[in-house]
């Protein structure tokens, strides 16, 4: 295929990329449950072609399992004989309403912790050069506003690395796996 | 006082700590040689086994290994050092240095451990047209491994003079040759298998020799911070200013400005910086991967925690001029913390913390040196060498190169490894006068310039084009390293590198508040100024699956 670099086809399953998963969603029996409850039997019913659209958003139990669509090829390709191409496939699952809730999902984390690290970050640094007045106001003992603040870095940091870690554990992991099962199956385990 | 604690700093290269320092080292060095034999045993010589030691380390093992990667001696003496001298001033490098680990977590580890297979150039090339992109992104990480390189083997110079009493320019010249020496036999026996055992061995030793010396001083002030800060200010000769900021980055607003970009510098760097990049690849998977990060996170941020309370130690036990009268930069402050927290000069206890103490910052050195030789030589040979040698044929994916490929690949980045070695050692032989913090500074500026840009626009710009690439990554490096030769660093002070001379235009000593800017700059121009390729949405979908998904991960 156009995209073939530099290994031979075989050889990521020598590797097991998939090593560590049966560990996903270990820590969380709740959610997990839910999920290997409800996967395979949606699989099993088959693709829900039609309705991608109305799976895409999912419901009030958003805690709960992955988005449900699963990315089909165009019709016209399933009557053609031969494979289909990567581009194709690629840019199939790209529309497809499963990756479409995955991206979502994982940028409305990351955008706006991001935003707010970087800005409480640079607010930190910023008003040690402006207001150093301010920074060296004493609060309680011999700890003032800058040193406050300093600490206060270290607890955003673990609090928000706690947060980005469970939100992709429990809302991306296992929905990105199944995506990423289905795409390697339509590149006939071809990868580049 | 000055003098009788000088006199103690003096006498910190007494026999007795000179034999146990390097008795401990060499139990270090010869564990290190061990793992590197044992690793090398298993060498199938595949490109997988050199460059990202088969894929298959744990998250946790890679959390312990990022960490040791990460936490340079730099950190260990140099921010404790910075920290007993300016106070709250040098708690920026602690708490910049942690921070961007977010931006790591969140944007980039676990999308480039499914978009790339060995570096960097990995995960842009796969965009673009291979051969210009994966030029650029080669030659701006192995300057940046270059920079990080010669900052940790000046560093392992100047503290084997003042460690191990040896202050003559032998003592310093032999040491840099022999840690360069050490690293590329690491590297190219053990590949990156041994180098991540000597990672995870080292941040042991350095998160408990740290955990030690943190519990100590905290005893003494009677596990109680706010004497412990009381005490450190009173010590200062500074009072309550010592712990707000202005003491080192006060004054004129070219300093504050200096505080700004090296704030800046310090935060977008880490996610540039490619011996961490080629971390991620050690792992199965992205959730490996991400749950590495996590690991050292939690790692990183301890130690960073403990290098305040060592560095308020420093000011509160030692005094800061006494701190300044043994090392000016305050490298020592922490080797004369242990000695002074085991009981002091003449005591056995604080023999023994001095020569661990050392023994733990040889070690750091010399495994930070081997993971960045391993990563640049990693760059020499998957990027520069690939393409530079097959790139006109495998220009935008030909057919499959066979197995021969890879395996001579990887024979021309161990001939890399001993050629960064050689690179390295002449050049901190050169620069051994220079101040190690600085150089580790620039080195993350270069980096959060040339190689951040690029990297995220590749991930998250659906429209980004081959010149946008290119011109992002030669946008922020030739800015950086321009502004840097005209710096105060180089000339036109009395500290600067050639004193004699004045080509000095630039005022900040750290280039990144202008130079950052500038590859994200470039890298819009030459996107917005060049034509789409025609299959770029194809190409843009297959980057945000494979990211977001792993699908085809290698």
């Amino acid at each position: 295929m156009e995209k073939h670099d530099g290994r031979p086809a075989g050889a990521v399953r020598l590797d097991a990329p998939w090593y560590d998963t049966p560990a996903s969603g270990r820590g969380d029996q709740g959610a997990a449950g839910q999920e290997d409850g409800g996967v395979p039997a949606q699989r099993a019913a088959g693709r829900p072609d039609a309705d991608d659209t109305e799976h895409g958003t999912v419901g009030a139990a958003a805690e709960d399992g992955p988005d449900l669509s699963w990315p089909t090829l165009p019709a016209q390709r399933a009557d053609a004989p031969g494979e289909p191409t990567h581009a194709d496939v690629y840019l199939t699952v790209q529309r497809s309403a499963a990756f479409q809730e995955v991206r979502r999902r994982y940028r409305s984390f990351v955008v706006p912790a991001t935003a707010l690290f970087l800005t409480w970050y640079l607010a930190y640094v910023i008003a040690a050069v402006t207001a150093p007045g301010l920074m060296a106001r004493q609060v309680m003992g011999p700890l003032n506003v800058a040193m406050l603040a300093g600490l206060g870095q270290f607890v955003t940091t673990f609090v928000l690395t706690w947060a980005y870690a469970r939100h992709a554990r429990l809302r991306r992991d296992r929905a990105a796996l199944d995506l990423r099962w289905e795409t390697q199956e339509m590149t006939g385990g071809n990868i580049r | 006082m000055t003098g009788s604690l000088s006199a103690l700093a003096a006498s910190a290269a007494t026999d007795d700590h000179q034999i146990l320092t390097l008795v401990l080292f060499s139990v270090f060095v010869a564990a290190t040689l061990a793992v590197t034999a044992w690793a090398g045993r298993r060498r199938h010589g595949s490109a997988e086994e050199f460059y990202a030691g088969g894929r298959l380390f744990s998250p946790l093992e890679n959390g312990f290994a990022i960490a040791g990667d990460y936490m340079s001696a730099a950190s260990f003496l140099g921010i404790s050092g910075l920290i007993a001298l300016f106070g709250y001033d040098g708690l920026l490098y602690s708490v910049g240095f942690l921070v961007a680990w977010l931006l790591v977590l969140f944007l980039v580890a676990e999308l480039v451990r499914n978009c790339g297979r060995f570096t960097l150039a990995d995960v842009v090339a796969a965009r673009m047209r291979r051969r210009p992109v994966r030029i650029a992104a080669g030659v701006s990480s192995v300057t940046v491994s270059v920079l990080y390189l010669v900052a940790q083997m000046v560093g392992a110079g100047s503290l084997v003079a003042l460690l191990l009493g040896g202050t003559g320019q032998a003592a310093r010249t032999w040491t840099v040759v022999g840690v360069g020496a050490l690293m590329v036999f690491y590297v190219i026996c053990g590949g990156m298998r041994a180098t991540t055992w000597i990672q995870i061995i080292k941040a042991v030793l350095l998160m408990g020799g740290a955990i030690a010396l943190t519990v100590l001083v905290l005893l003494r002030f009677h596990a109680d911070p706010g004497t412990l800060l009381t005490a450190a200010a009173q010590r200062s000769g500074h009072g309550a200013d010592f712990l707000a900021p202005g003491l080192k980055y006060g004054g004129s607003w070219t300093a504050r400005l200096d505080f700004l970009s090296l704030g800046l510098a310090l935060v977008l760097g880490t996610a540039g910086l490619p011996h961490i990049l080629s971390r991620f690849y050690t792992v199965p998977t992205a959730r490996a991967a991400r749950r590495s990060v996590v690991w050292s996170i939690g790692l990183i941020g301890g130690f960073y925690l403990m290098t305040i309370v060592l560095g308020f130690g420093a000011a509160a036990v030692l005094g800061t001029d006494a701190v300044r009268a043994a090392n000016p930069a305050g490298n020592t402050a922490v080797p004369l913390l242990a000695l002074d927290l085991g009981g002091g000069p003449d005591s056995t206890g604080g023999t023994i913390l001095f020569a661990v103490v050392a023994a733990v910052a040889f070690a750091t050195i010399l495994a930070v040196v081997a993971g960045i030789t391993l990563a640049s030589s990693a760059s020499v040979a998957h990027d520069l060498y690939g393409a530079l040698r097959r790139g006109g044929r495998a220009e935008r994916g030909a057919a499959s190169p066979e197995r021969g490929a890879a395996s001579r690949e990887v024979a021309v980045a161990r001939i890399a490894a001993a050629c960064v070695g050689a690179v390295a050692i002449g050049l901190a032989l050169l620069a051994q006068d220079l101040n190690v913090a600085f150089l580790v500074g620039l080195a993350f500026a270069v980096a959060a310039s040339a190689n951040l840009p690029v990297l995220l626009y590749a991930l998250f710009w659906r429209r980004f084009t081959t010149r946008g690439a290119v011109w992002s990554v030669y946008g922020g490096l030739l800015p950086a390293l321009v502004l840097v030769v005209l710096s105060p660093i180089v000339s036109g002070s009395s500290a600067a590198i050639f004193p004699g001379l004045d080509f000095q235009l630039f005022p900040l000593e750290n280039p990144g508040l202008v130079s950052i800017p500038l590859g994200f700059l470039f890298g819009w121009l030459g996107t917005v100024t060049s034509a789409e390729a025609p299959d770029a949405a194809a190409r843009h979908a297959e980057t945000e699956v494979r990211a977001l998904t792993g699908a085809g991960a290698a």
